[in-house]
């Protein structure tokens, strides 16, 4: 579904990714970890472009991403995309915030965008707040928000780029529960994150990443009980305490 | 006893000079045409002047080199320089065709002056957006001028409404220098009445007066304004 060769990044002198291939297939689950630095996120963004890789191809769905010539809008229409920061239109109402793109880009009608925003809203238990502001919900909330404003896009895999480090300790789990329920539901997601319950029990292949490298990979279970680098044995000693 | 009849001779002197100011010859028409004038250059220049500040601002944060290019220079040469002699420039060597109307030339020099001082106002509104909720657009499928329209502008607006008020009242004050090319604006009705009657307290109290109005009118607007777009952000 998504396939990277040879992909390289750099930001002026510093070498962010240096020589990243790697292929994810349809419904896998992939959980990228890794030291802060370790280019992890630089790598996510650069999954729908919002890095522009410095050299090397990245194809999705048989689409050449990096090739000058590719309507990289159309493209980001199949990947939804959540951030740390939530990013929320602050000056839109939730509903709003769902409905903007679906009805932009021509996707669906105002009705159809409405009564599908109410659904996503309920499914995330928000319903009641369709007609607030970004401003008026709590963190959690937010991110809740932010997860179905991008599934209205009916994207076909999902990137998460630490979507829990700005929470508050007690509003990680909802949103944890929402990607869970996502992820039961068959989507491709690929998540960065240092929440290691989450990449053992939902990740069907962990990554980790280190100096812009994919270090080692691995199913859950081999990678959390038997590391083979030095390098991971050392990152999970810190991390699983 | 002295003091009274001094007070009411001060009195009567005053109100005859306020009747000679504005009452006579039915001159408060003078500074309604004069305070027409000036509305008019001020909100044409305002309209034309934000239109062309936004395309200013636009290019100068453009990728592209000549359109930064341009527009710096522009800017740097509007705000360098006075606004009289930008008028003077419009009037004695851009337009000098004789057919050329005194207003029109007003109203240009006035927008080509704001939109400067728009496109900077713009600009910092628009870099003050945080940038995730550009790329939040654009990852959503969104073009970057969708992006722009729907997400980016919208937000810079409410940033930028207090700088871009007090352009507008800047602005009206500036206008006042049009009679030196000729136009009838509030401040020409002034001196024109001062050299019929000789003197010149009345008239300068009454035009301060209408300026002020306007200006508190236009703050108060622009603060009802202000209100409407922070709606958002109560809690």
């Amino acid at each position: 579904m998504i396939s990277v060769r040879h992909l390289h990044k750099y930001f002026g002198t510093n070498h962010v990714l240096n020589d990243i291939s790697e292929e994810i297939n349809k419904g896998e689950k992939i959980v990228i970890v890794g030291p802060s630095g370790s280019g992890k996120s630089t790598f996510l963004r650069c999954l729908n472009l919002l890095e522009v890789p410095t050299s090397g191809q990245i194809i999705i769905d048989g689409v050449d991403i990096t090739d000058k010539k590719t309507d990289i809008n159309k493209v980001r229409e199949q990947l939804g995309m959540v951030f740390q920061h939530f990013n929320l239109f602050p000056h839109l109402t939730v509903m709003q915030n769902l409905t903007l793109a679906p009805v932009k880009l021509k996707i669906m009608s105002k009705e159809e965008a409405d009564e599908q925003a109410i659904k996503l809203l309920r499914r995330v238990g928000l319903e009641d707040k369709a007609k607030s502001y970004p401003n008026q919900l709590s963190g959690g909330q937010k991110q809740r928000i932010a997860i179905v404003r991008s599934l209205a896009m009916r994207p076909k895999i999902m990137l998460f780029d630490e979507p829990t480090s700005a929470l508050d300790p007690e509003m990680v789990g909802e949103v944890l529960e929402v990607m869970k329920e996502l992820a039961n539901e068959g989507m491709t997601m690929a998540v960065v994150t240092h929440e290691m319950g989450f990449a053992r029990e939902v990740g069907t292949r962990i990554l980790i990443m280190d100096e812009g490298r994919i270090i080692e990979q691995a199913p859950p279970e081999e990678f959390f009980e038997n590391p083979k680098q030095e390098r991971t044995k050392e990152f999970l000693s810190k991390v699983l305490k | 006893m002295d003091i009274l009849s001094a007070l009411s001779a001060w009195f009567q002197t005053a109100g005859n000079n306020f009747y000679q100011a504005f009452l006579y010859a039915d001159r408060y028409k003078l500074y309604l045409e004069g305070l027409q004038v000036t509305l008019t250059v001020t909100i044409a220049a305002i309209i034309f002047g934000t239109i062309f500040g936004i395309i200013l601002a636009l290019m100068k944060i453009s990728s592209v080199k000549i359109f930064r290019f341009i527009s710096i220079v522009y800017i740097d040469f509007i705000r360098g320089t006075p606004t009289m002699v930008q008028l003077l420039i419009a009037y004695l060597v851009i337009f000098t065709s004789p057919d050329a109307s005194k207003m029109m030339v007003a109203i240009f020099a006035f927008s080509c002056n704001s939109a400067a001082y728009i496109a900077e106002i713009i600009r910092s509104g628009i870099i003050s957006v945080d940038k995730g909720q550009h790329e939040a657009g654009r990852s959503l499928g969104l073009s970057k001028s969708q992006t722009m329209i729907s997400i980016i502008m919208p937000q810079a607006a409410r940033m930028i409404l207090p700088t871009y008020a007090s352009e507008f009242i800047v602005l009206v004050k500036e206008t006042a220098i049009v009679g030196y090319i000729g136009l009838a604006d509030l401040t020409k009705v002034q001196s024109v009445i001062t050299s019929r009657t000789y003197e010149a307290f009345f008239p300068l109290i009454i035009i301060a007066l209408i300026y002020l109005g306007v200006t508190t009118i236009l703050s108060k607007l622009f603060a009802a304004m202000e209100r409407k777009l922070n709606e958002h952000d109560k809690r």
